[in-house]
């Protein structure tokens, strides 16, 4: 017992001061929010469009870039000429529709809340069931990072539980392989109305690194209708709770950038 | 008897000429296999089939002998019909399914012909259960002639768990069956994260390549991303600097450590002692973290690169992560001697999910659920690739083959990563970190083999005559080691599942592929 005590004592009190007080310092290697300087661009280039692994970069005029395909690896940027395309820190990239997922050049439009009569429900209790239909561990395990002490999701009223009747929503990861599909519509079927769904990772919103294989679905939309789509590959923990919080309206900073970015 | 022209060898990360490999008679290949594997002195790397023209199917087997360092490759042609390897050779039993599932051909006198991920064949025509394009195939859906394993008798009951199960995990399911709250019986079924990666691979290397292996299990990106590599640098007959390869260790072994360090946290949260399990959860973060100082990504994501590594690691980085394993090490220190010295952790620990070392040996578990069960094995040092050439990690085991087994060497495993990453941070070689890794060998075939944190990883390619993928085979630890779970199930108490099932923490979508 008293080695407990000891242990608990030299452990210390790790739970992050944000979003009252400062995010935690990301690393600087750390692959935020894409920019592209498309003024830096050649003439008739399509480097960064052709080493895409999953074509979520187009030239065709204009150039666009869909987060909701995006891997935030470097690929594109290795492949470009000039330097035209670099990430930044900044971890904030929930949106509420899929087409605010495509960046030509205009600010990121960051996840509006519920309308007023879900947050009077959800504010201040959201009961999350997770399915990864197809997730390859790395968004699960960015997660379920929410619940451990650093993150402590449970001081903002959200939890993860275990049935799907218990729950308000889902949190779902994975391309929805073929063999997820049923289960995860009888999930769904099983949650009481209203109720509300999170497309987590760039699988979840586009079928991500196996967009247009067979044997998946690219993606939840089409399988379950989805509330709030939070890319990545996977997202940073920072991400996903930037955007539950989002959803709930406790976090409204519009699109501002981050101050010192 | 055996004839050293039927044998063909080769070392980790070697590529041979596909011509090169003997194609036995099927009794010959047969016979190799028993003799290779008897006594258990070798393991079964991998067992695959390869459709020829005429819907015959060549089966390649890739034994290992880890005293020697080698790689044995032999093949067999078959029709839709062969007498199964596993009548004398039980670490076939998973493959056999597999290459049943995947082009038709029936394994007779199989002990449990059922598929493994639920996917049509993928010979036009032809499935070893006889299903027609009509019939549906899903998980859950036993084909005609199969059923899940029962158990009857007055007071036998069935508990079926899954695919989608209470926590934040992937899915599987699982039937089990009691009498009470014994368990006579573990079945699991997989495939619902079948995402056809393999099929995709064919034709490459192309530009999604690498992200299918950073991706065939997440939670392993620098295990598998490591193991692309090395197929692609042998079949190009490129070496990556050196420098590459001991930031590929250290990213390695900061995996390990992550994967460890959550997995002794989830133990003791299954067993109730939130000390350790909620110090550990953080700390799993501290290690990722450590990653992403390096690469950005707190799974390792973009720094494995055919040719060496995408990031380097300079002076006050290396002293930085230095500062961070120090500080993190003596937490997870804290966090895990609880463990050793609580009774009642010990008390739920020991002897629970005991897997025999002969059933071990017998099934071929790979990795740290086979090391505790007293297999000295570990590719690091058996079949040692990239850094590890150089410089060694002493081998941990333990001889229980209980849950506290696989939690005391995933202990003594943290500790000796730890002191490798010391090691290598103090001695970064001067090199650069990137070669280009040109134009694959043609009508070739290699086997690459690394240790990632669950176990023996091993890729197989094979080229065509352009130097494209015409085969690529993917053997997770997971497919070795789930039969295991089922194992240490046996005469255990139902309610022990979660805390077995963590203790294996074994990969679904790995699995799965």
């Amino acid at each position: 017992m008293l080695k407990v005590l000891y242990e608990r004592h030299s452990q210390g009190h790790r739970t992050m001061a944000w979003p009252d007080g400062d995010p935690p310092k990301l690393p600087d290697r750390y692959r935020g929010l894409p920019v592209i300087d498309a003024s830096k661009c050649p003439e008739g280039c399509r480097e960064c469009a052709e080493a895409c692994p999953t074509d979520a970069i187009t030239v065709n005029g204009s150039m666009k870039l869909d987060l909701g395909r995006c891997l935030f690896c470097t690929d594109c940027i290795d492949a470009c000429p000039e330097e035209a395309i670099e990430y930044t820190q900044d971890f904030r990239q929930a949106v509420r529709t899929r087409e605010d997922l495509v960046l030509d050049g205009e600010a990121l439009r960051l996840a509006d809340s519920l309308d007023e009569k879900s947050r009077k429900l959800f504010g201040h209790s959201l009961q999350l069931r997770q399915v990864s239909a197809g997730g390859c561990n790395a968004c699960e395990a960015d997660i379920n990072v929410l619940g451990t002490i650093v993150f402590d999701l449970g001081r903002f009223g959200i939890h993860l539980v275990a049935s799907p009747r218990h729950a308000d929503g889902l949190i779902i990861t994975g391309p929805v392989t073929d063999n997820m599909k049923l289960a995860l519509k009888k999930t769904y079927n099983a949650i009481p109305a209203p109720k509300i769904v999170i497309a987590v990772g760039a699988c979840a919103i586009s079928g991500g690194p196996f967009v247009d294989n067979p044997v998946q679905n690219n993606g939840v939309d089409g399988v379950v209708p989805v509330d709030l789509y939070i890319p990545g590959c996977p997202p940073h923990p920072m991400t996903i709770l930037d955007g539950l919080l989002r959803l709930l309206g406790r976090i409204e900073d519009g699109s501002q950038p981050l101050a010192g970015k | 008897m055996t004839q050293v022209a039927e044998q063909l060898t080769t070392t980790n990360g070697c590529p041979l000429p596909l011509a090169d490999v003997p194609v036995l008679p099927f009794d010959a290949f047969a016979e190799q296999l028993v003799e290779q594997l008897q006594g258990n002195s070798s393991g079964l790397s991998a067992l695959f089939g390869v459709p020829r023209s005429d819907l015959s199917v060549r089966l390649y087997a890739v034994t290992n002998r880890a005293t020697a360092g080698l790689f044995t490759v032999m093949a067999a042609d078959v029709g839709d019909r062969y007498p199964s390897l596993t009548v004398n050779t039980p670490q076939a039993h998973w493959f056999e399914r597999e290459i049943a599932e995947q082009w038709g051909v029936v394994p007779e006198g199989h002990p449990w012909l059922k598929p493994i991920r639920f996917h049509r064949s993928y010979a036009d025509g032809r499935d070893a259960w006889g299903r027609s394009p009509d019939d549906e195939v899903l998980p859950g859906v036993q084909p005609a002639g199969t059923d899940y394993f029962k158990v009857r008798g007055e007071e036998v009951h069935e508990v079926a768990v899954g695919p989608v199960h209470a926590g934040v995990i992937e899915p599987g399911h699982f039937r089990f069956q009691c009498h009470g709250e014994n368990v006579f019986s573990l079945e699991i079924e997989l495939g619902f994260q079948h995402r056809g990666i393999e099929r995709q691979l064919i034709g490459g290397p192309d530009k999604r390549s690498l992200h299918f292996m950073e991706t065939l299990a997440g939670d392993t990106s620098v295990g598998h991303g490591t193991a692309y590599c090395q197929i692609r640098e042998g079949l190009a007959d490129v070496e990556a600097p050196l420098r590459a390869h001991a930031i590929r260790g250290i990213a390695m072994e900061l995996e390990r450590l992550a994967n460890h360090t959550g997995d002794l946290g989830a133990l003791a949260q299954d067993i109730g002692f939130l000390p350790t399990a909620s110090f550990c959860g953080r700390l799993r973060g501290d290690w990722l973290n450590a990653t992403a100082l390096i690469c950005g990504n707190r799974f390792g994501r973009s720094l494995v690169r055919p040719g060496g590594v995408r990031f380097d690691i300079d002076a006050s980085m290396a002293h930085e992560l230095q500062r961070r394993v120090e500080s993190a090490f003596r937490d997870v220190s804290g966090a895990a001697n609880l463990l050793w010295n609580t009774p009642t952790v010990m008390a739920r620990f020991e002897d629970c999910g005991e897997v025999p070392r002969h059933v071990a040996d017998d099934l071929g578990l790979v990795g740290m659920a086979g090391r505790a069960c007293g297999i000295d094995r570990d590719a690091r040092r058996d079949f040692p690739f990239g850094i590890y050439r150089f410089h060694q990690i002493p081998v941990s085991t333990w001889h229980t083959g209980d849950v506290f087994a696989r939690a005391y060497v995933r202990w003594l495993e943290i500790q000796r990563s730890v002191r490798f990453i010391r090691d290598q941070l103090r001695s970064l070689p001067g090199t650069d970190i990137q070669r280009d890794a040109g134009p694959l060998r043609p009508d070739s075939l290699i086997v690459s083999v690394t240790e990632g944190w669950r176990g023996e990883i091993c890729h197989v390619a094979l080229t065509d005559s352009d130097g494209r993928f015409s085969h690529y085979k993917v053997v997770d630890p997971s497919f070795h080691n789930w039969i295991g779970l089922a194992m240490a199930l046996r005469n255990q108490e139902i309610s022990d599942f979660p805390v077995n099932n963590k203790s294996f923490n074994l990969s679904y979508c790995g699995h799965d592929l």
